[in-house]
């Protein structure tokens, strides 16, 4: 089954690209945006056709490889 | 005194770093990611580049190739480890080192000449070293040291930090500090300092030729210290 993840970095760690493009977007005209925060997606397909073992396995690819853990914090959705 | 250096794909400052370490005097071999015995080393360098086009996080992918259980058994067992730019991203990702080198602070790739106070020079890489104050030079985009701040303490506590960013004069400031890096760090050891990872080049200064010879020092008295 398919397994979405989110990963972000956690609060209080700089993202210069997420200032970047609330800057960005402040100047095209959006006076309105006061923080952005850059984060990335992954579409998963696992070979598994229960939920709960999927999650684990999406838990555990996103301990090992996909989230860095020391700036980053995921989500599975 | 046998060194290795390991090339992944996307490395590109391998070959000079085998250049330096042949000039002087090591027997260096180089060793393909997807090896997984490294030859007899006393020394094994993880050098800078792209890993893997630095795709996911830098030194991420690298982090888990299959040459690196090897190098992380090696290093476990005393062994000298170093690694250079994307080779420190690579030890960090592989928790052989605290911390994780981020995007640098003003999103711009930096290439310069810099200079860096060696902080803890009993070690293998700085012991007897002639000069504290060395002019490197780097060349990262992501090199913007960052740990928590219990790490922070733990590596202070121990003398794990290897080197800030400083001026021409050993002043460790704000001003000298060229990627946003926590308290200037360019490079830190493990607990037992025979790991050290560092953002500055100093294979990319051991000929006048090529803008400094401070990089020839550290290779020569590090020979000096392995003999």
């Amino acid at each position: 089954m398919k397994v979405k993840v989110i990963v972000t970095l956690k609060s209080g760690v700089l993202d210069p690209q997420g200032k970047a493009i609330q800057q960005t977007l402040n100047g095209m005209g959006f006076a309105n945006v006061k923080d952005v925060r850059q984060g990335k997606y992954f579409d998963i397909d696992i070979d598994e056709s229960d939920e709960q073992k999927s999650k684990q396995s999406a838990e555990e690819i996103c301990k090992k490889l996909l989230a860095n853990q020391v700036i980053e914090d995921f989500k599975i959705i | 005194m046998n060194s290795s250096v390991i090339i992944f794909p996307g490395s590109n400052c391998d070959r000079d770093m085998d250049v330096a370490l042949k000039k002087f005097g090591f027997k260096n071999k180089m060793v393909w990611h997807d090896d997984d015995k490294l030859p007899k080393s006393d020394l094994i360098v993880l050098p800078g580049g792209f890993s893997y086009g630095d795709y996911l996080r830098c030194g991420s992918i690298a982090g888990k190739s299959k040459i690196i259980q090897s190098v992380i058994d090696f290093a476990n067992s005393g062994g000298l480890v170093l690694g250079i730019c994307n080779g420190f991203q690579i030890l960090t990702e592989t928790g052989l080192l605290k911390g994780v080198l981020q995007q640098n602070k003003n999103i711009e790739f930096i290439c310069k000449n810099i200079f860096v106070k060696i902080n803890n020079s009993e070690n293998k890489f700085f012991e007897n070293i002639d000069k504290d104050v060395l002019e490197l030079h780097i060349a990262h985009n992501e090199g913007n040291y960052f740990c928590t701040k219990d790490e922070l303490k733990s590596l202070e506590d121990n003398n794990q930090i290897a080197a800030y960013y400083c001026s021409s004069d050993g002043k460790v400031d704000d001003k000298s500090n060229p990627n946003g890096a926590m308290k200037n760090i360019a490079g830190i050891f493990n607990e037992k300092k025979n790991i050290l990872g560092m953002m500055p080049h100093p294979e990319r200064m051991i000929d006048q030729s090529l803008s400094g010879e401070d990089g020839s020092i550290f290779f020569e008295n590090l020979l000096k210290n392995l003999k």
